[in-house]
């Protein structure tokens, strides 16, 4: 064989991962779970034949520190809002978001919504995930938990969205319609993080339809993630300088699970980088699944 | 050979256009069911799961209905006002899905049974009266017994041809170039113009209820 060929074969092979191991594999109506573990490391992966990317992972030896960047950017929320009482979660993974935040605000009340029982029991049975008296997971679609708690009245200081697997959008979760709906159950003060797309078509979709709810929001990337993470909250945003204050105040709090928050106000920022001639999301128009490409 | 076409109150390929625009707009209303529900009832595989068993009861209801009507004087007429009832009764899609899903979302807890409600009361009327149009128009071009499995081979292929094209096009490209109303709008605007085809191809056979000639006459 050419050597020319060869040498780069070589490199390749060994620089080849060792292989993670299978240790849970089943299909729920939704998609596909895998659980693999490679070492410490055990990591809950959706729809694995299509090339997702890991959904979370934890370490065992570890299990406190947040693997992912974006899990751990899901927290720059309390920037915003420092003592949340009641938080609400949609989309649980691997649970480790609404683990993190029940050890933080042991007191808090804390909801998930998660629509698929499967993920639910994968989460209690290989990622430590447990619901306590203040922690309960309603399995539930998204958009009808939220109606109900508009109906009931009921608010939280911290509502995270991240139910979007990377693989099918629930489309009805991008609409205005839905952000409204999310904004009636949002306490005065209250913060609303949400997990989103930042690349593709969809990215100035979305960007306009929060716009479009909430006037003013902050955009929070990292290049060591692909995610883009909106944050604001009702009223008015707090102006970026004083971002910095409440970090080095919660700094050491965030440390155990790796949260590095001090890094975060610098990332932070309202300035508009999308196209803003794109169509709102309505609950009309909504072709979420079709726009990611 | 002229003689022979003149038995049927319709010619072949006008019944054969508006079976495929009643495919069509079958899967149209069906695929877009999903989304009209999502807001109230989520995006849950049971509010697929309501929508689709309400289709199939509905059609098989409607092709009982319309099977029955064919054996009475088929003709261009009543053949006509099921594309103009089902237009008709589609409206309230449009015009009160707010109205009808709201209450339910409302009262009924358990949110399969509201989807499967909801799916009831939007969709079983509309879709009952489409699938009277199978057995009808199979009657309508059914001239002997002979060529009777023959025809209605025919219409189930152009029916089932537009229910795939229905469903492709509404999925692939309607959602993302226009709003459900207007899609929906656009089907209801395609049923009526069905209706108009229809009765403008029976008048010009001569009349719009001519009682068919059986071959046994």
């Amino acid at each position: 064989m050419n050597p020319r060929i060869l040498a780069p074969m070589l490199l390749l092979a060994l620089a080849a991962p060792v292989a993670a191991d299978v240790i849970h594999e089943e299909r729920s109506l939704y998609r596909d779970i895998t659980v693999e573990q490679n070492g410490p490391r055990r990591c809950l992966i959706f729809n694995v034949h299509r090339g997702d990317r890991n959904q979370t992972c934890i370490d065992l030896n570890e299990p406190e520190r947040l693997v992912f960047s974006y899990t751990r950017m899901s927290f720059a929320g309390l920037l915003l809002t420092p003592e949340p009482e009641s938080i609400l979660i949609a989309g649980l993974g691997g649970g480790s978001i609404p683990m993190t935040f029940g050890d933080l605000f042991p007191e808090a009340r804390i909801d998930v919504i998660e629509i698929d029982p499967a993920v639910v029991s994968v989460a209690r049975e290989f990622f430590l995930f447990e619901e306590s008296e203040n922690m309960r997971v309603h399995v539930n679609d998204a958009r009808v938990f939220i109606k109900r708690a508009v109906l009931a009245g009921r608010q939280y200081d911290y509502i995270m969205l991240d139910a979007f697997t990377g693989d099918y959008i629930p489309e009805h979760l991008l609409t205005r319609e839905f952000l409204e709906e999310v904004k009636q159950i949002l306490s005065p003060g209250g913060v609303l993080v949400a997990n989103t797309f930042s690349t593709s078509r969809l990215y100035d979709h979305e960007s306009v339809t929060y716009q479009r709810v909430w006037n003013e929001f902050y955009n929070f990337k990292l290049p060591t993630s692909g995610n883009r993470i909106i944050i604001t909250r009702s009223g008015a945003l707090p102006p970026r300088g004083d971002l910095g204050g409440v970090a080095r105040r919660l700094a050491e709090r965030l440390d155990p699970y790796g949260v590095p928050l001090l890094e975060y106000p610098a990332r932070m920022s309202t300035r508009v980088d999308w196209d803003m001639s794109r169509r709102v999301l309505t609950d009309q128009y909504s072709p979420g699944n079709l726009l990611r490409d | 050979m002229a003689e022979a076409a003149n038995h049927s109150p319709l010619p072949r390929p006008v019944v054969a256009t508006v079976a495929f625009v009643s495919g069509f707009c079958i899967m149209t209303v069906e695929m877009l069911g999903a989304r009209i529900m999502a807001p109230y009832f989520g995006g849950s595989v049971s509010v697929w799961g309501s929508i689709i068993t309400v289709f199939m009861l509905a059609l098989a209801l409607g092709y009982l209905v319309g099977g029955r009507l064919s054996m009475r004087n088929p003709n261009a007429l009543v053949f006509a006002s099921f594309y103009v009832s089902a237009a008709l009764f589609s409206l309230p899609i449009i015009l009160f899905a707010d109205q009808i899903m709201r209450p339910i979302f409302l009262t009924v807890e358990d949110i399969r049974y509201g989807a499967l409600l909801a799916s009831i009361v939007m969709f079983s009327v509309p879709t009952t009266l489409l699938g009277m149009i199978s057995p009808y128009s199979v009657r309508l071009l059914v001239e002997s017994e002979e060529h009777s499995g023959q025809m209605a081979g025919l219409l189930f292929f152009v029916s089932t041809i537009g229910s795939a094209a229905g469903t492709l096009g509404t999925s692939f490209y309607f959602v993302l170039w226009w709003e459900l109303n207007l899609i929906l709008w656009g089907a209801v605007s395609a049923l009526l113009i069905a209706a108009a085809i229809i009765l403008l191809a029976g008048y010009q056979r001569g009349s719009l209820y001519l009682p068919m000639r059986g071959h046994e006459s």
